[in-house]
This record gives C-alpha cells, sequence and structure tokens, in this order.
C-alpha cells in the first residue's frame, strides 16, 4: 500500500496545475441563460483542446496523451480543484469517444474522434425511454432497414445536451423478435434532421438540463451502425461502464469543496460544535468516497477490471451529497431556501444524484447480486 | 499510487487466515466462550509463530514489521473472535513503544514480543479504569487518562477485579491504579495506532458478519426462495457491505498513515475508529436481524460477533467521541485558514 504519488505523477500533476492557473476559463456569463452558459463551456473546452488537455486519458493516436488511470483520476481532480467547469463535450469525451475507440471501425474513429476532442461536434446519449428507465434493454425505439438506411421512430428522455448536439448515441431495436438484451443495435444518429425534434424538460431546479428526443422516421446510414447489428446492449454496457469510472473523481472533489464551504459557514455563523458531529460524519464519508474511489483504481490496474467499488462509490456519493445539502438548509439558515441562491439549487439538484446514472435501488441491485452472489428474485414476465 | 496490499502483506493475510480456518473454528471458539477461558493452546502458538510482536521493533524482540502488517492479523483475528488476549497485548505494546522510555521499553516490550507477558489497555480517569479488555489476564498494564497521560503498571501494583464482560472470548477487569506505575514520557503519543488495531478487528467482525449472513440468507428459504432474493434482506446484505467496506478504507487509511505521515493520524485514527465502530454494532445488529429468529438464539453464532463488536466499538472511545475529535480537528484547520 502506497498512497503516495509516483515522481512521474506529481509531474503530470504540476503541469496541469501550471497550466489551468495561466490559463483560466473566460468570466462566466451572467447572462444570456443556459445558450450562453453552454457556448461558454465550449469555449473553455477549445481551450483545453488548444493546450492539449481535453481528454488526457485518450491515446496519443486519437489526441489524448495516453494518461494513466491514476493520472487520469488526477487530471479530474485538478480540475474539479481549479473550480473550471466541465468542458462541453463531456458526454463525448467520456463516454462517446471511448466507446468508439473499443467498437468504431478505422473509419469511423478517423471521423468521429478528432471533433469530439476539440467541441466542434458534441455528442448526447439517447439510451433511456420513458418506458425504458433501470430496465433499459426493454427500450422500444425501432429501427428498419431500408436499402442502406435505417428508419428510425421512437422517444428517448433524460438527454442532457441534445440542443447542442450533433451527434446522439441511440440504442434502438432491430429486432422485435430477439430476446429482449439481444434484439439491439448502437447508432450514431445526426441530430441534424427534421425528424428528430427536441423538448428541454424542466426538473425541480427550474432549468433544463435535460430534453426529451422525438424520432419520427430519422434516417441513419448503415456506416453509423457501432460494434454490428445486434450486439447494441455489449456496446451499450461500454459507454456506461466508462460512465460511472470517469466523472467520480470530479464529483468527489465537487462534494469535498462543497463541505468545506460548509464548515467555513458554521464557523462563520459560531455553529462548529452544535453541528461539529453532523459535519464530521460528512467528512469521514468524503474521506471514504475518496479511499474506495482509489481502491476502484488500484483494482482497475492489479486486475484489469473494477471491483465492487464502483457501485458503492456512486451509492455513498449520491446519499452524501444529499445529506450535505440538506444539513445546509440548518447551517446557513432559511435564506439558503431562496430562489436562485446557490445553496437553494444544490438541495433541489441533490435529489437526481440518487436517480441518474443508476438509481440507488439498482445499485443495491447490483451489490447484491454480482459482489454478494445473492440470488435474484424471479419477476413475472 | 497503489490501494492494496504488498505480496508479503497478501501471504501474511492468507496464512493467518488459514491458520485461524483451522484452529479458531467456531465450534472450537463457542467452547472456549462458554467457559471464558482462552484458548492457550492457540495462543501458544500464535505466541510462536511471533503474532504479539508483529509491529514491535527487533531490537525489542519483535519483527520489526509494521502497522499495516499489525491491522491484518487484527482483522483476521476479529473475523474468528478468537479467545485470545491479542489485541490488549498489542495495543499495550503500541502505547509502550511509542511513549514509553528506553528503559520502559527495553523492560516491558521483549516479553510482550514472546508472549511471556500478556498486555492490556484501558482508559482510566484518576488511576481508575472501568472496564479494561484483557485486564484479568494481563501481567502489564497501561493506563491512559483524558489529558493525554500514560503510564505503565504490573498487574500486582493494581486492584484488579475481573469482570463478567457480555463478551466472554476475552476477559475484562476493573483496574483500580491509584498513583501506581511509571508515567510514560511521550503518553499517549501511541494511541493513533491502538486506535488502528481495534478498528482493524472491527472490520474482521464485520467482514465475518456479513459472510454468515450472506451464506445464510442463499438458504434459508420462506415462501419457497431463498430469502436473499427479496430485496427487503439482499439491499440490507447490500448496506452491509457498504458500511464494511467504509470502515476498511478508513481503517486501511490510517494504518498507511501511521508511518507515512504521522501527523496526519489523529485525524485518520479519529475517523477509522468512527467509523468501524458504526459499522461494527450496525452490521452484526443487521446479521442477527437477517438471520431471523434462529439469530437471536444462543445456538448461532453471530451473536459472538455483536457481542466482539459491542465491546470494541466503545473501546477508547466510541463513535461519537471520535466524531467530536474530528470536528475539533476540522475547526482548528478553519480557523488555521481564515485570514487573520
Amino acid at each position: 500500500m502506497d498512497l503516495t504519488f509516483s515522481p512521474q505523477e506529481i509531474a503530470f500533476r504540476d503541469e496541469l496545475r501550471a497550466w489551468l492557473e495561466a490559463n483560466p476559463p473566460a468570466a462566466e456569463p451572467s447572462e444570456g441563460g443556459e445558450d450562453a452558459h453552454y457556448a461558454w463551456r465550449r469555449d473553455w473546452q477549445r481551450r483545453l483542446y488548444d493546450g492539449g488537455w481535453a481528454a488526457p486519458a485518450w491515446p496519443a493516436e486519437y489526441g489524448g496523451r495516453g494518461a494513466t488511470l491514476t493520472e487520469s483520476a488526477i487530471y479530474f481532480e485538478e480540475i474539479g480543484r481549479a473550480r473550471v467547469p466541465f468542458a462541453a463535450n463531456t458526454l463525448g469525451l467520456l463516454l462517446g469517444g471511448p466507446t468508439l475507440m473499443v467498437w468504431g471501425t478505422p473509419e469511423q474513429k478517423e471521423r468521429y474522434l478528432p471533433p469530439i476532442l476539440s467541441a466542434e461536434e458534441i455528442w448526447c446519449q439517447g439510451f433511456s425511454e420513458p418506458d425504458a428507465g433501470s430496465d433499459l434493454a426493454s427500450l422500444k425505439t425501432r429501427a428498419v432497414k431500408d436499402g442502406d438506411e435505417w428508419v428510425v421512430t421512437g422517444q428517448k428522455v433524460w438527454t442532457s445536451g441534445a440542443q447542442y448536439s450533433k451527434w446522439c448515441m441511440l440504442v434502438a431495436r432491430t429486432d422485435g423478435e430477439a430476446a429482449k438484451h439481444k434484439g439491439l443495435t448502437y447508432f450514431l444518429m445526426d441530430m441534424e434532421q427534421d425528424s428528430v425534434q427536441v423538448r428541454p424538460l424542466r426538473q425541480i431546479t427550474g432549468e433544463a438540463e435535460f430534453n426529451e428526443l422525438f424520432i419520427e422516421e430519422a434516417r441513419i446510414p448503415d456506416a453509423n451502425v457501432v460494434g454490428g447489428v445486434g450486439n447494441g446492449w455489449k456496446v451499450a454496457l461500454t459507454t456506461l461502464m466508462n460512465e460511472r469510472a470517469g466523472l467520480g473523481f470530479a464529483l468527489q472533489i465537487r462534494l469535498r469543496q462543497l463541505l468545506d464551504d460548509l464548515i467555513a459557514k458554521a464557523a462563520e455563523r459560531g455553529l462548529l460544535e452544535a453541528y461539529g458531529d453532523a459535519l464530521a460524519e460528512l467528512h469521514m464519508r468524503c474521506e471514504s468516497i475518496r479511499l474506495l474511489a482509489w481502491k476502484g483504481l488500484t483494482d482497475v490496474e492489479r486486475y484489469g477490471q473494477p471491483g465492487p467499488e464502483g457501485s458503492l462509490v456512486k451509492w455513498l456519493w449520491s446519499d452524501t451529497n444529499q445529506r450535505l445539502t440538506q444539513l445546509a438548509v440548518d447551517i446557513v439558515g432559511p435564506e439558503a431556501l431562496t430562489a436562485g441562491e446557490s445553496w437553494s439549487y444544490e438541495l433541489l439538484r441533490a435529489r437526481g444524484n440518487t436517480i441518474e446514472g443508476g438509481t440507488t435501488e439498482v445499485l443495491k441491485n447490483i451489490i447484491a447480486e454480482r459482489v454478494l452472489g445473492l440470488p435474484r428474485l424471479k419477476v413475472a414476465g | 499510487m497503489d490501494f492494496g496490499f504488498t505480496d508479503d502483506q497478501r501471504d501474511i493475510q492468507r496464512t493467518a487466515r488459514d491458520l485461524l480456518g483451522e484452529r479458531a473454528k467456531p465450534e472450537r471458539v463457542r467452547e472456549h466462550a462458554e467457559a471464558s477461558r482462552t484458548d492457550t493452546e492457540l495462543w501458544s502458538e500464535l505466541c510462536e509463530l511471533g503474532w504479539p510482536g508483529i509491529a514491535i521493533a527487533e531490537e525489542h524482540g519483535g519483527q520489526g514489521l509494521g502497522p499495516i502488517e499489525l491491522s491484518i492479523l487484527c482483522e483476521e483475528l476479529g473475523r474468528c473472535v478468537a479467545p485470545v488476549p491479542f489485541l490488549g497485548s498489542v495495543m499495550a505494546a503500541t502505547l509502550i513503544e511509542h511513549g514509553g522510555s528506553r528503559e520502559q521499553r527495553e523492560r516491558w516490550l521483549p516479553p510482550i514480543a514472546s508472549g511471556e507477558t500478556i498486555g492490556a489497555l484501558g482508559a482510566a480517569v484518576d488511576g481508575t479504569a472501568e472496564f479494561v479488555i484483557g485486564g484479568a489476564d494481563a501481567q502489564v498494564l497501561v493506563l491512559v487518562e483524558d489529558d493525554g497521560s500514560a503510564r505503565v503498571l504490573g498487574a500486582q501494583e493494581a486492584e484488579v477485579s475481573p469482570l463478567p464482560s457480555i463478551d466472554p472470548t476475552r476477559s475484562a477487569a476493573r483496574i483500580v491504579a491509584g498513583d501506581a506505575g511509571g508515567a510514560l514520557p511521550d503518553g499517549c503519543a501511541g494511541l493513533g495506532r491502538a486506535l488502528v488495531a481495534v478498528s482493524s478487528e472491527l472490520v474482521g467482525v464485520c467482514d465475518r458478519a456479513l459472510e454468515m449472513t450472506v451464506a445464510y440468507v442463499k438458504e434459508r428459504k420462506q415462501f419457497g426462495v431463498p430469502v436473499g432474493a427479496y430485496q427487503a434482506v439482499s439491499h440490507r446484505c447490500a448496506q452491509m457491505l457498504l458500511e464494511t467496506e467504509k470502515a476498511r478504507s478508513t481503517a486501511a487509511f490510517a494504518a498507511w498513515t501511521a508511518d507515512a505521515n504521522p501527523e496526519g493520524l489523529a485525524e485518520a485514527a479519529a475517523m477509522a475508529k468512527a467509523s468501524a465502530s458504526d459499522a461494527g454494532r450496525e452490521v452484526t445488529a443487521s446479521a442477527i436481524q437477517a438471520h431471523g429468529g434462529i439469530g437471536f438464539t444462543w445456538e448461532a453464532d453471530v451473536h459472538w460477533l455483536f457481542k466482539r463488536a459491542q465491546v470494541d466499538a466503545v473501546l477508547l472511545g466510541g463513535a461519537g467521541r471520535h466524531r467530536t475529535r474530528l470536528a475539533s480537528i476540522l475547526a482548528d484547520r478553519v480557523r488555521a485558514s481564515a485570514p487573520a
């Protein structure tokens, strides 16, 4: 056990830190709403790209730095620590790119990877449907072959950034006769066609981070199938695995910062003693999240696959963020409930944490079945 | 950055598990627990293998390994609730080694390392410790006081009254020492390491409780299916794993911190003990619940784990006390970083 960084890792961290200090993002726009905010993040990704820091984990041949897993974790820790925004094309960088690297043809990699990196083409994820949330494989969006094209009809939901996206990672049913996991295919769908309508989905914070997609006979060329017809479930799992691994470190640091802000607030109000026990508990949880995240990384480096930590970390993180933002209301006082105030935003946004990216209930099932080896209850149908 | 054990550490863990799997089977533990007796045969064997001295420096007759190796043994012994006075001995040794004078170290450590002398550590108020684990068997006692002072004395220098503990796998005693004994010049300097040792034992208790529970709920059928197929039960098991892994990660971190970053040990040890104390109670209580009626009987072995966890959870301060300590460390940090 050695929880220190190697000289090479320290050099990586120092180089990134120095770069982030010398190249801060532009000032966050105070006007112009979500569009201006998105443009700001897109500009930030371009700066990262120009500096060679958009996706250090990507292999050098695709424009990355071939960073190790530890370096990649350091990257997200530093991005979090510097309090800079996430790159605009986070889904492309973390999910789409890595999925293509595994399953894409040489032509697909050459065509799609460079504009992901430079934020010229934004990606979104068309997985969930109104009737297919946790039970993703039951999705109904249908793709029918027509010559060398596929014709797609259906509805997707929780598609973040769809209004800014050029490409959608779309999973659709191509064989209605096959078993539910077997009849799926993974496509890259061009969002710039009239048959794809994007409707913003207003969430409990009042903003619209996500969208609904209404797809009515959209056309996808056969060349945009990723990983082969009927192989969509496997390809989608690659995307989902990347979803849990990548963002964890950055989210963990955000939580840490929020807790530090809250402790400072408690000190300012003379409430450190009154809330000492609860704050110490949150501090311990934050530390456990950090440690379990590093432990997960060690497992991947040693055994080539993530251990149970991935699900545990996401569960613990989401639960802790909810507790923290709830405690903040007590410490900051009722003004934390003023709409538009950052603590009120955090409080409301945190409710999504235990649902998005795998509900806590699904994570518990995964842990019970795959880690502990408990039997699965047979459900009718 | 590497969170795993070295090959040597893995060997220690495997060897310990194999040995205890043979020598500390549930029926043997039960036999000694029911008679409130130390397993002297097992203890002799562990002493021959040098276990009590694993973390004691070689110059004092120990193996000179570190807090991580000590943690591994504590966890393995916790897993089987071994009826041996290991924890008290290694905690006493830790306090003497890190807070004692050269003379105190030379006098007490070699016999503890060899197992010839059994040690115990107690939290005392004005020379009286109400509940000292292993206190009735010990020949050397270390008493720590709330002001951070500590002293070492021979058991014959104190009034030792054995107590019946709910955990009969280890003795307990009330110790009245008055002013007897010699102060350790560096007081409680070794306390952080002792906290890591208890925390690691609790991790072992949790790990075993979860293992037994998972095995049981896979077998036990009601309404025609294994009860572990019900989410009310399986999600409880998932929660037990989460608590166990939280405790394990903080205990491992504290063990590593002891040598690698001694200034950080007070914080890391407080976290480890708070986390392990909570986990120990919750996980073993859950184990009883998930076993249903059988879990409440004397026949089922889960209650030994519950009892050990209860005793360890309050040993050297419960979770609340360590969170309070942690809160004051956090408060100091905020004050230090605030602009003057």
